[in-house]
């Protein structure tokens, strides 16, 4: 008979919280556990308590610190859920799962050459983690609405060109326009924000003919692998759907920019 | 004290499984909940053959619900023989597959290729669409539910539960048509065909415009119809929709369900299921119920 295994939902303790924009909150959570394992690209599930509210909220790992066994997410407070977290004040206790999905493959990336990083709006913080644990030659490039958050924290991991939306800092449009402007080459590419900007930057890399790892997001419900509500379009068929279909919380949510359709 | 209920022969060790769709083949939950401590799992969804389902959003969270239109992506049958049942043989829980088909042919087909495989139970779910008959599903017709019904048990070796829509003007007639047509047992209900519009794009949430409601919002009505269903019948009843803890578990016992199933709650809570074990054994104990059977349909 096999054995249940004891994977649980951790109770983490929040450490700080502090609002970096209107909308963007930044979160230092103790969870031991969490901290201990976590790699850049992963995501954790945030429970709300409002029991009205019965999904998890799906946050990426900002970065982690393994000495002080904490964790951070930069989130936007775009409903009731994540109104909810953003009120959280020091010392209260937040339910969440994590760490979930594949992560960035650090090792392979070292030895790949210059790395390009590239965050979009709320993509923007899973990059800062990613840019902290590679030790290898990158730059960072950064697309906002308006309001810039988090850019001094990635000056010290690398060169960062900002695009702005609204054109108030750095290149007026997005991040492939600030790319092309500044003529930025790299080896690979590695990127978290917005659909219509990952799917420009798996062009590019086509064209380009370098490597690109995507980010997606997507509307989930369990966050483990089971539901099937988060997939995305992919052009084989796979060994666990048997259909085009990739489950982003499992499988992801890092996928090569050449195996799923955007 | 007893937790053990008997289903079309089939005894389980207390009564509690899973709702079709929400724990995958239990794989993943596995790693969260110890399988051997449930009275079956049911599986999501299986078809003769691999069906894709629908585009994302696939999920949308509504007040106390959610609304899902995963449209029954499923890696085939053969999958199923090849992988899932063997992993779930490996604990000891009852295996109940849920099947699915766009027409009779599907499901029968599906169901004669499972008759000789090591599963409990067939859970069918006759709220797909019947491409045949423009889309209305196969459950929403009686003389539809007793044919498919008979047509299933003709080829069936297994005991076969019949899992009901609610999307019907009286769940009587279709709980009376599934026992007409000889099912060892119902299910219900399964989720409320509902939608959600974003009203600052002005677009449907669902990618599929419409989904199916779940969660504690559908509860009170889950447990009517679970009360009318059992008391139109003498077939046992498989009750779900909306069971977050063991006191709602509990209610649809009372209300006339041999067995419960857990569903939206595990998204909730990865453990919901053994909470739900453990919650009806400690309200058994505090209330000095001997035997679970007591509680079934103690409510008249």
């Amino acid at each position: 008979m096999m054995e249940g295994k004891g994977k649980k939902m951790t109770t983490g303790v929040v450490v700080s919280q502090l609002a970096l924009a209107d909308d963007i909150f930044s979160m230092w959570i103790r969870a031991e556990e969490i901290a201990k394992t976590a790699i850049p690209g992963q995501f954790l599930a945030v429970y709300p308590k409002d029991p009205t509210k019965l999904l998890p909220r799906p946050i990426s790992i900002c970065e982690t610190d393994r000495a002080s066994g904490t964790v951070r997410m930069v989130y936007r407070v775009v409903g009731e859920g994540t109104r909810e977290f953003s009120r959280y004040r020091e010392n209260e206790e937040i339910r969440i799962l994590g760490p979930l999905g594949n992560g960035y493959d650090i090792d392979q990336l070292q030895t790949a050459g210059k790395v390009l990083l590239i965050g979009g709006g709320i993509g923007i913080p899973p990059m800062l983690g990613l840019a902290r644990a590679l030790q290898c030659e990158k730059e960072i490039v950064l697309g906002y609405r308006d309001v810039l958050f988090l850019k001094e924290e990635f000056e010290s991991y690398g060169p960062v060109t900002v695009a702005t939306e609204d054109g108030s800092a750095g290149t007026h449009g997005n991040v492939l326009d600030a790319i092309r402007e500044h003529a930025i080459k790299a080896d690979v590419i590695c990127a978290c924000g917005p659909t219509p900007m990952l799917r420009a930057l798996k062009a590019y890399a086509g064209e380009q003919q370098i490597r690109c790892w995507l980010s997606l997001e997507e509307r989930m419900a369990c966050g483990i692998g089971a539901c099937l509500a988060c997939v995305c379009k992919t052009g084989e068929v796979d060994e666990h759907s048997h259909v085009k279909n990739k489950r982003i919380c499992k499988d992801g949510p890092v996928f090569d920019a050449r195996e799923v359709e955007l | 004290m007893n937790t053990r209920v008997t289903i079309a022969g089939v005894e389980w060790k207390n009564p509690v499984t899973t709702c079709s769709g929400t724990f995958g083949s239990g794989m993943e939950y596995g790693e969260f909940v110890d399988l051997n401590r449930l009275g079956a799992v049911t599986t999501k969804g299986v078809a003769s053959v691999p069906w894709e389902g629908n585009p994302a959003p696939r999920v949308a969270e509504v007040t106390s619900g959610m609304l899902n239109a995963v449209g029954l992506q499923n890696p085939g049958v053969d999958v199923y023989i090849r992988r899932e049942i063997p992993f779930l043989r490996q604990f000891d829980t009852n295996i109940i597959v849920n099947v699915c088909g766009h027409s009779p042919e599907e499901y029968l087909d599906c169901v004669e290729r499972l008759a000789d495989q090591p599963v409990d139970m067939l859970e069918i779910n006759i709220s797909c669409p019947n491409v045949k008959a423009g889309g209305l599903s196969f459950g929403q017709d009686p003389k539809g539910v007793e044919w498919i019904t008979a047509e299933i048990k003709k080829r069936a070796k297994q005991p076969v539960i019949m899992k009901l829509t609610p999307n019907v003007t009286d769940i009587t007639t279709i709980a009376k048509a599934a026992q007409e047509g000889g099912a060892d047992a119902i299910s219900l209900i399964n989720t409320l065909t509902a939608m959600k519009i974003d009203i600052h794009r002005r677009k449907f949430v669902l990618a599929n415009k419409t989904g199916g409601m779940s969660g504690p919002a559908v509860k009170p009505i889950a447990v009517r119809m679970v009360y009318q269903a059992a008391n139109a019948v003498q077939i046992p009843v498989i009750g779900m929709g909306g069971i977050m803890n063991a006191e709602d578990a509990i209610e649809f016992i009372m209300a006339g369900a041999t067995a419960v199933a857990v569903g939206t709650a595990n998204f909730t809570n990865p453990a919901a299921t053994t909470d739900i074990v453990d919650g009806l054994e400690t309200f058994m104990r505090e209330n000095h119920v001997e035997d679970i059977r007591e509680l079934i349909g103690c409510v008249r």
